[in-house]
């Protein structure tokens, strides 16, 4: 028996296991997750923050407790029994990513410590394809994770970085931007999110997929949103290289993903320089190592890939097409729940139409940093600030903003709290407390 | 902990009416502070007359917490003399770093005596200092030698 093939033991909670469908019913999963059974000021938590981080449900962390308290050890390089065990659940991880994102093969998953890395690998290989007079291309709903590595670039190469704006509803100005030509013969990377991290949109990317390819650009898709709450294939999306994070998808941090079609990956240059990306090293110079191991210097995240692989598995358990109707049903219904709300702002879109499961919002004359504070003494956490998107909210004239997030676990009552929850903070601010 | 004690009514009422807001001329310093975690941003000035404050002038965008901070110290400082205030600016300090210990002098510190619950939110203390951050190093450049002792 593989190590892989051992993992997730079964809890004492019904945890769903690999390769067996259940039926989707939100109370019944929310067992699986410990933490959703905590209070919080003497009120029961209610979590708004999973577009910041995932809760973790109990067969993850156990298959990191096990692997480190039964199989630990480094992988790749150890010659004992422990060494092939590692490895091999490792690779497992690798393995199980592959098929969650329909990669073609296992060797199109690097693993990186989160997808900011993952970009910014993206920043550095590709930067020696980049020179004066090219173009690189993102837009103003980028985090901030897909706006800096491209300004750094810009700036060492004397490439110019260039963005596609957004209309009032949060939607990407297709228009405007085919009018101003914004893609175009100098164009060489266009690097886009999937899932915009404040606004909810989802963006239309193999139509822009298809408008960089026509140009003979790259394609870089940020999909840290998408792959937790979106049914994703990277193979159909279209795009060269994909960036995601594991802890918002139920599994853990310190670990993230960068998908990139086999063939580009085998072109691309090294990118952090170390032990196991190599394949001869001399003192007069070095070869490196075919992907994905080329991108992965140093001791990778061993436990951290064996939980992420788990947490594949148990979304794919409940099915991803399950997990999105959800989220879809429940960011509905929020919609519905804020527009109540007096003098509520939603930023993007307000029906519930490529729009994925985060919605940001402002209420008049109360700071975000003082709804969060409102709501958190209520056991409600949410997220208050600019969410790492600042030009995004200059772009909608406003500062800052709250926004509430919801994933598998989230529940039509804890829509109601929240709403219920801005109703107290604007009688507490207005006066009325 | 309650949130009504962190939002003291002395709070809300300064968040809802702040003293001395806007930008005035003239001014011996201007000063420009952001905190990057929250995006909190506010833009001081001082004059001095005299040889005491003659006037803070403000403008920002933040929470209750760092604007109703600000709308407070202006009160305390102005008439004052700016050593005086920047010694105000330790004692808020240290009743900041507190962690909610300790008796901060009410006859000092008068309405800012109200933030005295903030410090038992370690997340909004960068807020209440916001304001007193941004007065100090106003005086500071306006050519005031500081005498008290402390390094923030």
């Amino acid at each position: 028996m593989t190590v892989a093939a051992s993992l997730p033991r079964s809890g004492t909670a019904p945890t769903a296991t690999m390769g067996e469908q259940i039926p989707f019913d939100v109370d019944h999963l929310r067992a699986d997750f410990p933490i959703l059974g905590r209070e919080v000021e003497g009120r029961p938590l209610v979590y708004l923050d999973s577009a910041n981080t995932s809760h973790k449900p109990r067969c993850v962390v156990e298959a990191m407790e096990d692997h480190y308290l039964h199989h630990n050890a480094n992988v790749a390089r150890a010659m004992h029994a422990l060494g092939g065990e590692a490895t091999a659940a490792f690779e497992g991880g690798r393995q199980q990513i592959a098929d969650f994102i329909g990669a073609e093969r296992p060797e199109e998953v690097i693993f990186t410590k989160n997808a900011s890395e993952a970009l910014n690998l993206c920043a550095h290989t590709l930067g020696s394809r980049v020179g004066p007079g090219d173009e690189i291309v993102i837009s103003v709903m980028e985090h901030h994770s897909n706006i800096v590595p491209w300004q750094l670039l810009a700036e060492r190469t004397g490439a110019t970085l260039r963005w596609f704006d957004v209309n009032e509803d949060g939607r990407l100005d297709l228009v405007g931007a085919a009018s101003e030509g914004l893609i175009n013969e100098r164009t060489k990377i266009v690097s886009i999110t999937y899932v915009s991290n404040v606004l909810g949109t989802v963006n239309p990317v193999s139509e822009i997929v298809s408008l960089a390819h026509a140009v003979g650009a790259t394609v870089v898709v940020d999909a840290s949103q998408a792959v937790p709450q979106l049914p994703v294939d990277v193979t159909l999306l279209g795009a060269d290289l994909v960036a995601f994070t594991g802890h918002k998808m139920v599994g853990p941090t310190g670990i993230g993903v960068l998908w990139g079609r086999y063939d580009l990956l085998a072109e691309l240059p090294p990118f952090l320089g170390g032990g196991e990306m190599i394949e001869v090293v001399t003192m007069a110079g070095s070869t490196f190592a075919t992907p994905p191991h080329r991108f992965e210097a140093g001791t990778p995240p061993i436990a951290q890939a064996i939980g992420l692989g788990t947490a594949a598995g148990y979304l794919s358990a409940i099915g991803m097409d399950a997990i999105a109707a959800h989220e879809q049903e429940i960011t509905a219904y929020a919609l519905d729940g804020l527009k109540t709300v007096p003098g509520l702002r939603i930023l993007g879109p307000r029906e519930p139409v490529d729009r994925g499961g985060a919605v940001s919002f402002t209420l008049p004359d109360v700071h975000p940093h003082d709804v969060s504070q409102l709501l958190d003494s209520r056991g409600i956490a949410v997220r208050g600030g600019h969410h790492c998107a600042r030009p995004l909210h200059h772009r909608f004239g406003v500062q800052s903003s709250t926004r509430a997030s919801f994933y598998l676990y989230t529940t039509k009552a804890e829509i109601d709290a929240l709403v219920d929850g801005l109703g107290y903070t604007q009688r507490f601010f207005g006066g009325g407390r | 902990m309650k949130v009504e004690d962190l939002y003291q009514e002395i709070i809300l009422d300064h968040y809802r009416a702040k003293h001395h807001s806007g930008l005035r001329d003239p001014f011996d310093a201007e000063v420009h502070h952001v905190n990057p975690t929250c995006g909190d941003e506010l833009t001081l000035r001082v004059r001095l007359t005299d040889g005491v404050v003659g006037d803070v002038s403000y403008e920002g965008v933040g929470c209750s917490i760092s604007q109703a901070s600000t709308s407070v110290m202006s009160d305390l400082v102005i008439g004052k003399p700016p050593d005086d205030g920047l010694e105000l600016h330790e004692e808020f300090l240290s009743m900041m770093q507190s962690k909610g210990v300790g008796e901060p002098d009410e006859d000092r510190l008068e309405d800012a005596i109200a933030f005295a619950g903030v410090a038992r939110f370690p997340a909004r203390v960068k807020c209440a200092l916001l304001g007193w951050s941004a007065f100090k190093d106003a005086v500071l450049r306006a050519g005031v030698e500081q005498t008290t002792k402390g390094t923030s």
